[in-house]
């Protein structure tokens, strides 16, 4: 059996499985699981730091390739077994090595069944790893579903209110936009006779379909709309968040909802440039109610976790405007837009990721996520406070963190494309700086409340990936091409072809 | 009848002889547990003679000097395939009764027995190649599971028995008048020599079929072998049935009954209505019937209570699912496979056989100990019995069809021969399905995980049931991570089937 590649990407993906399986087989002390767990974090984050510094940007394309045709090979079912990343998908491994690093260190306080949660955790992140890393759209595609299953059992067990219900919901939406999704792949290799997602793009733009394209194009953009989410079927989203552990919350967010970000630029963006130039109003459409929509409900919740999880709504919106610019402006598509696109799924992690870590600790230490029962906590939890502080900040795009790059990059893109609809989308900034300053000043700042004056900072153990969150925050808001230049060079492909397709011709006046 | 034709017949010869020796040495063997190990240690023998057979394929999968009595029956890879299937899940089955049988006063050996002459005739069915042996070899088949069904002899049991026995007395009438149609218009009852008579009928474009009294005896057929695979609308019995029959033998109708009568299906259809005219109008049938009977089996599993009710009508869904590869016929087949709807249609029955297996031993092996099939008892099982529940949990993720599992490639796979052949709106239908099921399955899951455990009472089970749940959970994870080997063996099990007809 050939086996093609050093086996990087391979180990990056199925490290945390192996680790899981051996967890699930071998240790049972609650303490050693969590050690265990934290060394397999560590090496994952390091592992995904070696993939992102082994990129060759001068060289691009697809790299660290890991690839065998003997999985599968079924003429009628050709299915390899074939990873690498590009440009596109080099810093969102690094993103979830981050995340998982982050979550599996939140999880230190987990009392309740410790074994099973570290299991299911660590084998959400090899799916994860995996639907970033897979370059056979049936392994993609395997990929995607594997990861329902652990959420499923983190909200439903580790959970909190009503848990089942919400775990629930996540599932059938989720499977709901995955099972469309499956069609679209199988009429896909139907008519080219390919699973590989580098060369599904040439082969689409050559061969016949044997269903319009604009129809493939939905089936699949379905299961991505569901999972950045997109409004209207964002609805399972406050409800997984709001009801899922602390660590869980920080994967959703952080890399979970970037799947569907990913694969619309991947996959609905990168193999079919003429129907989405089509569908790029509708994009910036949906993406504007998403960011007011979503920011208006944000403002009126009083629940820490709801709050922070509408706006991720809000925030995703920026996302699909972002990628609406790909219509492009007489005739020529610039590669601003998607990159900032790309950007905002990357800061929006680990922004996202450190504002549920900060509202996990303060509900730990204070037992309530309500926000009218909190007040004055910036001088029992200073720690807390500060990195609250920051992750808002950066939320609402403050120069000098992340947020402000993506979000200029997005509006640079799209306000040429569509004016209006980025003038609007840069209205939910105003918002999202409401929203975000109002929950810090009634939550951490006024007078202190006597309740409250046992409650301590964050310990030691819980600075660690508060500190690793806050620092990529700052580097990427100071030195932001550490990560754009590789997004720009991994989009730079489907700008290319969106341009080559001739499709920008019709749309224009 | 000569030498080479009892070679040739040997697997079902030596699973008949197995049976009656098992019930000769019933009459001087006390111990009856020692009667399951020599079924299932003697399941070596036929097991073997299949892979001898096997081994004296041709290149096109077909044992030379073929004509087994009078041309009656055909030896080829496609038959062989669902011998090797029927005996592995015998096999499973026997290893399921061990413990089950106990609570019968009497006849625990005629238990396994009628079960093993049952298996004879289903290893006849996949064989088959002329009509009236068809339907004796479905008679063979059937009657033994009406004796097996009543078997409890309380009153639920006995209206299973009953109920089998007149539908599947319905289903033969059917099955009769409509193979005499046919072979009234073609005068032949060998399925080579009907389809070279029906190809030189004159095929009238305006009718259906080429004429209607063929119409009627392809529906009446369908019909009748509805029955057995339990498809919408003919699945009617299939709830009591499965309800009132020991579990054991609702593990064997669900995997092995269905195998069988697609095998029967997949033969007929192919071999006599094969050409392109026929084979586009009886997809369409099958289409249909796979669509409702996904839809209906689905939204009726939601409000089941009792968990052999949910798995009667979860196994109606699936046979929907595997009629979508039967729906996808070949000669539609854009890839140029033309074999690629039967391959779908085979591998999903070996991995449904699996997964549901595995799931019918964690059920047994449970409420052997509770005494109950209702769902809401095995709330809270994972902290009693551990390993059964996750057994019983993988198993249901697989007929969810959700990665790692056999149930993911298998519902991959006969989706993807259906979107080849041009049934997109079938496929839509079916995915839609499998987000309904994931709500009952998973619901199980989560009870058991979550729900606090009606009493801490730890859960044992005896080691044949142990054997069963490993093998299958081994075989649901193997087939769903390195599929290619079972995927080329249905390939060409299914290619000899094109070649054969």
């Amino acid at each position: 059996m050939e086996f093609e590649g050093n086996g990087l990407l391979t180990l990056v993906v199925f490290l945390p499985l192996a680790g899981a399986l051996g967890i699930a087989l071998f240790i049972k002390r609650d303490k050693e699981v969590r050690y265990m767990a934290g060394a397999i974090a560590l090496a994952e984050l390091i592992l995904s730091l070696m993939v992102f510094t082994t990129y060759d940007l001068s060289e691009g394309g697809v790299q660290l390739v890991d690839r065998t045709s003997q999985w599968i090979p079924i003429e009628s079912f050709k299915v390899e077994y074939y990873l690498g990343v590009d440009g596109l998908s080099a810093p969102l491994v690094l993103l979830t090595g981050l995340l998982g690093f982050a979550a599996v260190y939140a999880s230190w306080s987990v009392k309740t069944r410790v074994r099973e949660y570290f299991v299911w955790l660590l084998v959400l992140q090899t799916a994860v790893m995996g639907v970033f890393t897979a370059l056979d759209f049936i392994l993609f595609f395997l990929m995607w579903e594997l990861e329902m299953i652990p959420m499923f059992f983190l909200i439903s067990i580790w959970g909190s209110g009503r848990r089942e219900y919400s775990a629930m919901k996540f599932l059938i939406f989720t499977f709901l936009g995955s099972a469309f999704m499956l069609v679209g792949i199988l009429a896909l290799f139907y008519s080219t006779g390919t699973f590989d997602m580098i060369l599904l793009p040439d082969a689409i733009a050559q061969t016949e379909l044997i269903a319009p394209a604009g129809i493939i194009f939905g089936l699949i953009f379905t299961a991505f709309a569901v999972k950045l989410p997109v409004w209207p079927v964002h609805t399972w989203l406050p409800d997984a968040h709001t009801d899922a552990p602390t660590a869980v919350s920080v994967m959703l967010a952080g890399v979970l909802l970037k799947m569907g970000g990913y694969g619309m630029i991947r996959v609905s963006a990168g193999m079919f440039p003429e129907v989405i130039v089509d569908a790029a109003i509708v994009l910036a459409a949906l993406g504007v109610v998403n960011v007011i929509y979503g920011a208006i409900i944000t403002i009126r919740q009083t629940d820490l976790k709801r709050l922070v999880a509408y706006s991720s709504i809000s925030h995703m919106g920026y996302v699909l405007i972002g990628i609406s610019s790909v219509a492009g402006v007489g005739g020529l598509v610039s590669s601003t837009g998607l990159t900032g696109a790309a950007m905002q799924m990357f800061t929006h992690g680990t922004i996202t990721g450190l504002m549920f870590l900060v509202v996990g600790l303060t509900y730990e230490k204070v037992h309530t996520r309500s926000i009218p029962e909190l007040g004055g906590l910036s001088a029992r939890m200073p720690v807390v406070a500060v990195a609250f502080l920051i992750a808002g900040l950066a939320s609402l795009g403050l120069p000098g963190t992340s947020g402000f790059v993506s979000e200029i990059l997005i509006f640079l893109g799209a306000f040429p494309v569509y004016g209006w609809f980025t003038g609007v989308a840069v209205f939910g900034v105003v918002l999202t700086a409401g929203y975000i300053l109002w929950m810090a000043q009634r939550t951490m700042f006024g007078p202190t409340i006597d309740r409250f004056s046992n409650v301590r900072d964050a310990s030691r153990m819980e600075m660690v990936p508060l500190a690793v969150l806050i620092g990529s925050i700052i580097l990427v808001g100071i030195y932001p091409s550490f990560v754009s230049d590789m997004f720009r060079d991994g989009v730079a492909g489907i700008v290319a072809d969106i341009q080559r397709s001739g499709a920008l011709a019709m749309v224009l006046p | 009848m000569t030498m080479h034709d009892i070679y040739l017949l040997s697997p079902e010869l030596s699973l008949a002889g197995l049976a009656t020796l098992v019930l000769l040495v019933d009459l001087i063997v006390k111990r009856k547990s020692y009667l399951f190990v020599l079924t299932t240690v003697g399941l070596v023998v036929p097991l073997g003679f299949t892979l001898a057979l096997l081994g004296s394929l041709d290149g096109a999968g077909v044992v030379e000097n073929q004509g087994v009595l009078r041309d009656t029956l055909v030896v080829d890879k496609f038959a062989l395939f669902f011998k090797l299937l029927l005996i592995s899940i015998i096999a499973i089955v026997s290893l399921l009764s061990i413990d089950y049988v106990r609570r019968f006063e009497q006849f625990q050996t005629e238990f396994v027995v009628l079960l093993l002459y049952s298996a004879t005739g289903m290893m006849l069915m996949a064989s088959t190649k002329e009509l009236i042996t068809i339907y004796i070899a479905l008679e063979l088949s059937a009657l033994p599971v009406a004796a097996l069904a009543a078997f409890m002899r309380d009153g639920r049991s006995a209206e299973s028995g009953m109920k089998f026995l007149i539908l599947s007395g319905i289903s033969s009438a059917l099955l009769l008048y409509g193979m005499v149609l046919v072979f009234g218009l073609t005068g032949a009852t060998q399925l080579d020599d009907i389809a070279e008579r029906i190809a030189t009928l004159a095929i009238n474009t305006d009718e259906p079929f080429g004429s209607y009294a063929l119409l009627m005896g392809v529906v009446l057929m369908v019909a009748g072998f509805g029955f057995k695979i339990t498809a919408f609308p003919f699945q009617m019995r299939a709830p009591d049935v499965y309800e009132g029959a020991p579990t054991p033998v609702t593990a064997f109708l669900s995997v092995a009954s269905k195998a069988a009568g697609f095998a029967v299906i997949l033969r007929v259809f192919y071999s006599a209505f094969g050409i392109e005219e026929l084979s586009v109008e009886w997809s369409a049938i099958f289409a249909v019937l796979a669509a409702l009977s996904m839809t209906i089996g689905n939204l009726v599993a939601i409000a089941q209570r009792s968990m052999k009710r949910l798995l009667a009508y979860s196994t109606i869904a699936h046979a929907g699912y595997i009629m979508v590869g039967l729906a996808a016929v070949s000669t539609r087949a854009g890839s140029g496979d033309s074999s690629l709807g039967i391959s779908a249609v085979l591998f999903y029955l070996s991995g449904y056989a699996v997964m549901n297996l595995a799931v019918f031993s964690a059920v047994i092996a449970i409420s052997n100990r509770i005494n109950s099939d209702a769902i809401s008892d095995f709330a809270g099982m994972a902290r009693r019995a551990p390993y059964l529940s996750a057994v019983l949990a993988f198993g249901l993720v697989s007929l969810t069809g959700i990665p790692p599992t056999v149930g993911f490639i298998a519902k991959v796979y006969v989706f993807g021969a259906a979107i080849d052949a041009g049934l997109e709106w079938l496929v839509i239908i079916g995915v839609l399905n499998s987000v309904i099921a994931a709500y009952y399955y998973l619901r199980i899951v989560k009870s058991m995980y979550l729900s606090e455990p009606l009493s801490t009472d730890p859960i044992e089970s005896g080691t044949p049931l142990r054997l069963a749940m490993l093998v299958t959970s081994a075989g649901i994870l193997l087939f769903g991570l390195y599929p290619t080997g079972l995927l080329n063996f249905v390939k060409s099990a299914a290619q000899a089937l094109l070649s054969t007809s």
